[in-house]
């Protein structure tokens, strides 16, 4: 065969690999949407994490604006540190609330931002002090049957045990953190 | 003192043995040879272009084709199990990560070895059994950067190339059945893939994982050729022989490259 048809028949093969792979990256992958540039760090100590992986995003109203850069445990307060790469883009004020919130039923965990009204901006380095645990569906549940039980029980013997106040603040917790995302 | 027939079994062991490890380790000579006389490959590169052709453009019609079977029978199998947890959107992501972790290298690798890796195999095989090989010595041309390393070049350049289109037109055969024929919407079948999908984690580990088989597959072929016995029942052997030691390595390395992909 002619050297020039086989050169053009293996340009068109790698040519036709190179548009393959964008496809891949563009149309399949998330190249596009993961391509955050530069970014500041911040921290958020959470007392459960739940199933939080590096790399999840880091949510706000919806969008990401980041991901999760690491997760150390810290032995001094037995927590949870977060290590949040947020965009520079965006900047968000010191009060920023941090929750862990879950995408659909048994979806990934994100952590998702709300800003509060602090004039100040978090800084590189900073770290976010009001977080909102993980919500673990185990927990969730048994504390459901465990009111549950309490109520049927109130009649019976008005004078609960400390148990029930504690299922009702759980069950406060819940309730911030979107129990139909859990659920 | 035993019978020298009583021995005979573990002699065959041990015989058996050592010309694993003697083929293993000329393999390794060659493959070695290969790497440091592959100057010529990219000189004239010409040379490497015309194996890309018979290697890579050759091999197009049989990727394509299975990777479109592959991918719609992905998405019938897929629906099938997801609609039952009423997930069926997350069809595309199924799809998409098989096809571009695993499916894609490892059945690329597998029909490449069978379409391409033979060839190479008899082709050298001949040209060693028809003393082409020995004329090519005899004129000081050296068959390794003349012959082997532009056939391991072009192999090791298909591989990768023949992968990625392998995953599109899988995603794309997957599209077709669970789009137009079953009826996923759109908008979900991609936007899932696309969140799911990542770039670094997932596509770029498949292209080096058939980079690798890339490497193997093409290795295996040329050393089966260049060890051939000069005979015809010598190169028929030694072309069966390419394709089970292709597969068989294909698939070990590919869990041995998974298990490490996956712990990073």
């Amino acid at each position: 065969m002619e050297r020039t048809t086989i050169d053009l028949w293996v340009g068109i093969f790698v040519a036709l690999g190179v548009a393959a792979l964008l496809g891949l990256a563009m149309k399949v992958g998330n190249l596009t949407t993961a391509s955050i540039g530069e970014t500041y760090t911040v921290s958020a100590n959470f007392e459960n994490i739940g199933g939080l992986k590096p790399r999840a995003p880091v949510k706000s109203a919806g969008v990401v604006v980041g991901r999760v850069a690491d997760i150390t445990f810290d032995p001094a307060t037995f927590e949870a540190v977060v290590s949040l790469s947020v965009d520079k883009r965006y900047s968000f004020p010191k009060d920023t609330f941090a929750n862990i919130y879950t995408a659909g039923l048994l979806g990934e965990q994100y952590i998702g931002l709300e800003a509060g009204g602090d004039e100040a901006a978090l800084k590189n380095g900073d770290k976010i002090s009001q977080t909102q645990d993980a919500v673990i569906l185990e927990k969730m549940i048994s504390q459901f049957l465990f009111s549950k039980a309490s109520e049927e029980t109130k009649d019976s013997a008005p004078s609960k045990a400390s148990g029930s106040s504690e299922s009702t603040k759980i069950d406060d917790d819940a309730l911030g953190a979107n129990p139909l995302d859990a659920l | 003192m035993i019978k020298r027939s009583r021995l005979r079994p573990l002699r065959t062991l041990g015989h058996g043995f050592i010309k694993r490890i003697w083929r293993l380790g000329a393999g390794a000579r060659l493959f070695w040879l290969t790497l440091i006389s592959s100057g010529e490959s990219f000189r004239r590169f010409h040379l490497t272009i015309r194996e890309v052709y018979f290697t890579g453009v050759m091999s197009l019609i049989i990727i394509v084709v299975s990777a479109f079977f592959v991918g719609m029978v992905l998405a019938l199998q897929g629906y099938n199990t997801l609609q039952r947890y009423g997930s069926s959107e997350a069809i595309g992501v199924l799809v998409a990560l098989a096809l571009v972790r695993e499916l894609g290298p490892v059945v690329t690798a597998l029909l490449f070895a069978g379409r391409a890796g033979t060839a190479i195999t008899a082709e050298i095989g001949l040209m060693k059994a028809t003393e082409q090989l020995s004329a090519m010595e005899m004129m000081a041309v050296s068959p390794i950067s003349r012959v082997i390393a532009p056939r391991f070049w072009a192999g090791v350049i298909a591989m990768p190339v023949l992968n990625v289109l392998f995953c599109m037109v899988g995603i794309l055969g997957g599209y077709l059945v669970a789009v137009p024929l079953i009826g996923v919407d759109a908008g979900a079948f991609w936007s899932q893939m696309q969140a799911n999908v990542d770039w670094r984690l997932d596509i770029l580990n498949g292209v080096i994982k058939s980079v690798v088989f890339g490497i193997a597959c093409t290795i295996i072929a040329l050393f089966e050729g260049y060890d051939a016995p000069p005979t015809a029942e010598g190169v028929s052997r030694a072309t069966t022989r390419t394709v089970v030691t292709s597969s068989l390595v294909v698939l070990g390395l590919d869990f041995v490259l998974t298990s490490f992909m996956i712990s990073l």
